[in-house]
């Protein structure tokens, strides 16, 4: 059992006067230092947090509405700018920067009286599915810390785990949420693309990155996620938002009808024991009066592909401005200018990063482009179209988050390709846009194991009372 | 097309502003080649009729009035994680060797 109870209830009661927001944020703060071995926090930000305790404490006293996360402490993946903190995507080129405003998200929240007590590890710029890729250290999975937590935003999922706050942020961009729920046993919501505004966000492949919460409950997601949500003159890919998330509605699992994706449920790389897992909670959906049908995606084992050259090339754009000239590391010995962007760069950024802007850059080069990057896009178009086929067949789409648990760390790191087939059954949802969550579905051996449901763009709510309900069941 | 020499390699790190070193040079070929290797497997894919997707939400130039707003900051304050400036303003390493 977590030491939190649930968000909605926390804050009744700061609101009610029952809770401190100050005693909230030295637990918060407290669990960090207890658990510390696991690295999952780059930095804790002790001072900001505890002032803004005491003002929302002041605030109720004086009879205020302090909003509906009224002292809630979370924490962020240190991908997102919390004014006045160092911001450092876990990379080396910005480290020492300070965050001169904040993301939209962050400020969302704390309108509602969430405080931000810390910053998240993930693998540098997001790039990775094990937080191996920090270039300051690798965080340890909760329950087996000889174990990766998944990636990239495997702080925020550990921290949630080892009780450090009631939610964290994170983002995903081919899986970097989902999968550390899955490795974690947490509940990781990655929403429709353009829900959530990414102003104030370190900016990794923009045509899928988007923000979410990590959780214990769907519940907690929801609420969050509810806050977070909308448009943002900021953030001109944003979306209107068409429905409230927070409170879920209670729908029945009779008559809903699953898609049971056999792309990835037959797949040679599914583990056996994985797959028996998933296969028990889709007997248990059925006894709850769950239609379950097979279909097929056939063009699904080509996302990962199609990711491959996406993601790397809207990276080594995206990481082009990171120049040694602005902000972040600049390489003292250089004399000339073209030296200065190459010499910060050579040194500031990592192994990751670099691989990413060599295959982006060579995807996106002339004689290439048509080759790589544009039949990549059009592939992208023809995955798109079967999800769009096969959401006039069945209201959502089942299958697990991760094709295995949580690996020892080190199994992956000397072969980045192996590493990328981590994300096989993530990345497809984020070619696509749709939303899709990952829920704890048992473990074995002790390790936890995601299911993961997917749902057509923009039925975000539906999805997570649906998720709700499927937690109920499965669990 | 999968094989990547030296010179290739260090084309793409000339183009990305990126210094190699010897070593990086080699384990790159390497990567890079079995990595494309993996994404080939595109080219075989019947595309024909289909348009490429760059986003996926729909919007179509998404524009704002052309007008300044005030969020409040001082330029010292936005300059303030720049490595060197002079009279508010960027510094730079020379251009010309």
């Amino acid at each position: 059992m977590s030491v939190w109870q649930p968000i909605a209830d926390i804050a009744a009661k700061v609101q009610a006067g029952e809770l401190s927001a100050r005693q909230l944020v030295e637990q918060s703060l407290a669990k960090i230092a207890e658990q510390a071995d696991y690295q999952a926090i780059i930095v804790t930000l002790d001072e900001m947090a505890l002032a803004r305790a005491d003002k929302i404490d002041q605030a109720v006293k004086n009879g205020e509405n302090v909003g509906r996360l009224a002292g809630v402490p979370f924490i962020a993946k240190d991908n997102f700018l919390v004014f006045g903190a160092e911001t450092t995507a876990a990379s080396n080129i910005l480290k020492g920067f300070t965050a001169p405003y904040q993301a939209t998200a962050v400020n969302r929240l704390e309108m509602e009286g969430a405080i931000c007590v810390a910053k998240a590890n993930l693998d540098a710029f997001a790039h990775g599915s094990s937080t191996e890729n920090s270039d300051f250290f690798t965080t340890k999975n909760p329950h087996d810390p000889t174990r990766v937590p998944g990636g990239s935003s495997g702080g925020s999922a550990a921290a949630v785990m080892l009780d450090m706050a009631p939610f964290a942020l994170g983002t995903d961009t081919g899986g970097s949420i989902r999968l550390p729920a899955s490795f974690t046993g947490s509940v990781g919501f990655k929403p429709t693309y353009g829900l959530v505004s990414r102003s104030g966000v370190v900016a990794m492949a923009s045509s899928t990155d988007v923000i979410g919460p990590l959780t214990r409950t769907v519940d907690d997601a929801a609420l969050v996620f509810d806050v977070m949500a909308g448009r943002d003159e900021l953030d001109s890919t944003t979306i209107d938002r068409e429905e409230a998330y927070f409170p879920l509605n209670d729908t029945p699992l009779k008559g809903v009808k699953f898609g049971r994706i056999t792309e990835y449920m037959d797949s040679e790389g599914l583990d056996s024991d994985v797959k028996a897992l998933i296969e028990n909670a889709i007997e248990k959906l059925k006894a709850a009066g769950a239609e379950i049908v097979d279909v097929s995606l056939p063009s699904l084992p080509l996302a990962l592909a199609v990711y491959y050259i996406i993601c790397p090339a809207e990276v080594s754009s995206n990481l082009s401005r990171y120049d040694g000239q602005r902000y972040g590391y600049s390489d003292p010995s250089a004399t000339t200018l073209d030296d200065s962007y190459k010499m910060s760069r050579a040194h500031g950024f990592g192994k990751e990063a670099k691989r990413r802007i060599m295959i982006g850059t060579h995807v996106l080069s002339s004689g290439y482009y048509d080759a790589y990057y544009k039949k990549a896009q059009t592939v992208r178009t023809k995955i798109i179209n079967e999800f769009n086929d096969v959401f006039n067949k069945v209201d959502f789409l089942l299958g697990p988050t991760a094709p295995e648990v949580a690996f020892k760390i080190g199994a992956n790191v000397n072969d980045p390709l192996k590493m990328y087939l981590t994300d096989i059954m993530t990345v497809a949802v984020n070619l696509a846009g749709i939303p899709a969550i990952s829920i704890p579905a048992g473990s074995v051996d002790n390790l936890p194991v995601g299911l993961q449901l997917m749902a057509p763009q923009k039925h975000d709510a539906a999805l997570l009372a649906l998720a709700r309900k499927t937690e109920e069941t499965v669990a | 097309m999968a094989d990547l020499s030296r010179d290739d390699v260090l084309k793409l790190a000339r183009l990305a502003r990126l210094m190699l070193s010897d070593d990086e040079i080699t384990e790159f070929a390497a990567e890079l080649a079995e990595i494309l290797k993996y994404v080939e497997q595109l080219d075989a894919v019947d595309v024909s009729g289909l348009e490429p997707t760059s986003q996926v939400t729909g919007l179509t130039n998404v524009t704002r009035d052309d007008k300044v707003i005030d969020y409040g900051y001082a330029p010292q304050d936005l300059l303030s994680n720049v490595p060197h400036t002079q009279d508010n303003l960027i510094k730079v390493k020379r251009m010309i060797a």
